[in-house]
């Protein structure tokens, strides 16, 4: 319709918001997030929405809009080694990028670092971690171990409280972002709901697939100046759908420790021949078997 | 009579504003920032009350404008100062201290004159406040 005009172009006012996206050098670091972080759809989906947010924000700024900054709290729910706190780092440096976080700095946490042992300790040390992270964004993980209801008298509920104070108050100097498996921080959302009403963004990293832990192992391999012969590609395959399977699976986590086995077993194949002089090629490879002699392969015979 | 004491003394009061700017310099020197409060405005009183411990590791300002406004709020009346700590090799030392909080009024200091051997004059100056007990001096 004719009539419809915006605000902006009625006062002959507009931003051009590809210059604005330009101007904050943040397509790289999202096109690096695709690059280097395999998978993770959703996650990679609501970090480009939140970048579009805050551009159309900065935007609506430079024509006198004002909405108040977006509460930017997230909770990253997923099972071990999904790549929560990765994402985390990468999140510090897009808010930074996009002006919402001034230093983009990541502090990463615990309850230890939270929590005190005795009365009167908590609240000091909670506000010493707050004060660090502030300027940048505060990482912690596991955080359901921060309500602890069997014993009535833990400060752990203290340190939320602190938390909860700072992120609805103090929304400008930092951004929280709590992490842990995602059964366990429902149930601690659930019994902490002034918790979960603070935070606005709720993203779940999915599994890996086995296409994907491969492309991971292989991403692993090249920044370690590894490379996989046609043998140990072939064990690597067969490798990854029976640690699957196995318990305690930790997906890019464990696939980190059974290269880091696989470079323990090459270095004492190549000791053995250590008479011999080796090539830069030789000390680059891993061979099938140094895949095979893992305990996987032996349970499965 | 306005004390002056530190750096930027001479100048009018600095706004927050002004304070955060230099508290975010000093940060950028690598400086740790700590907050301390008195109510003997002696100027060779060097050991004022600390307002928790310094802080190490800060990135952003923010932190240290919490603890000042913290420190207002506790103690209104009294001299509140943020010190910036150089630990680097060579300077281990305070490099910028600044007043950012004053009480309402300031008596200011008496001239005391002594006479001593050989009907000599030796002089010293005391404080107003300070004759009173710490904690009642400025209410």
């Amino acid at each position: 319709m004719n009539t419809q005009t915006t605000p902006s172009t009625a006062n002959g006012q507009s931003v051009d918001l590809s210059a604005l996206l330009a101007d904050s050098r943040v397509n790289e670091v999202l096109e690096e997030l695709d690059a280097e972080l395999i998978g993770l759809k959703p996650v990679k989906a609501r970090i480009r929405d939140i970048a579009a947010l805050l551009l159309v924000e900065r935007a609506r700024k430079q024509l006198g809009l004002i909405a108040g900054s977006p509460s930017l709290h997230m909770s990253f729910t997923g099972n071990p080694g999904t790549g929560k706190t990765t994402v985390a780092l990468r999140m510090a440096q897009i808010l930074h990028r996009l002006g919402y976080v001034r230093k983009g700095h990541l502090v990463a946490v615990t309850r230890d670092d939270l929590v005190g042992q005795y009365i009167g300790h908590t609240a000091p040390k909670t506000k010493e971690i707050l004060k660090k992270a502030m300027g940048g964004v505060l990482f912690i993980d596991e955080a359901y171990y921060l309500y602890r209801p069997e014993n009535e008298r833990d400060y752990g509920q203290e340190a939320i409280e602190i938390l909860l104070q700072v992120m609805e108050n103090q929304r400008d100097d930092l951004v929280v972002i709590v992490a842990g498996y995602k059964d366990r921080m429902d149930t601690f959302f659930r019994s902490n709901p002034g918790l979960s009403s603070r935070i606005a963004h709720h993203l779940d990293f999915p599994d890996y697939a086995r296409d994907e832990l491969e492309q991971i192992a292989a991403k692993m391999l090249e920044q370690m100046q590894y490379r996989l012969s046609d043998s140990g590609r072939d064990a690597l395959q067969e490798y990854i759908p029976l640690r699957m399977a196995q318990p305690h699976f930790a997906n890019a986590r464990s696939i980190r420790n059974a290269l880091d086995r696989a470079r323990l077993r090459q270095a004492s194949r190549l000791f053995v021949h250590r008479g011999e002089p080796l090539s830069r090629d030789q000390l680059m490879t891993i061979e099938g078997e140094d895949l095979r002699a893992s305990r996987i392969f032996a349970d499965g015979k | 009579m306005k004390v002056t004491q530190g750096t930027f003394s001479f100048l009018p009061d600095l706004t927050d504003k002004e304070i955060r700017a230099q508290v975010e310099y000093a940060l950028a020197q690598g400086w740790a920032i700590s907050v301390e409060y008195t109510d003997d405005p002696h100027p060779r009183n060097y050991y004022w009350e600390m307002w928790g411990n310094p802080m190490f590791d800060l990135r952003d300002a923010a932190g240290a404008m919490t603890e000042v406004a913290d420190c207002r709020k506790a103690h209104p009346q009294t001299y509140i100062r943020v010190n910036a700590f150089d630990s680097s090799r060579g300077f281990e030392t305070t490099r910028l201290s600044f007043i950012v909080n004053r009480p309402a009024n300031e008596p200011g200091f008496a001239l005391k004159r002594q006479e001593v051997g050989g009907r000599q004059i030796q002089y010293t100056i005391e404080s107003y406040a300070a004759q009173k007990p710490e904690g009642q001096r400025y209410e």
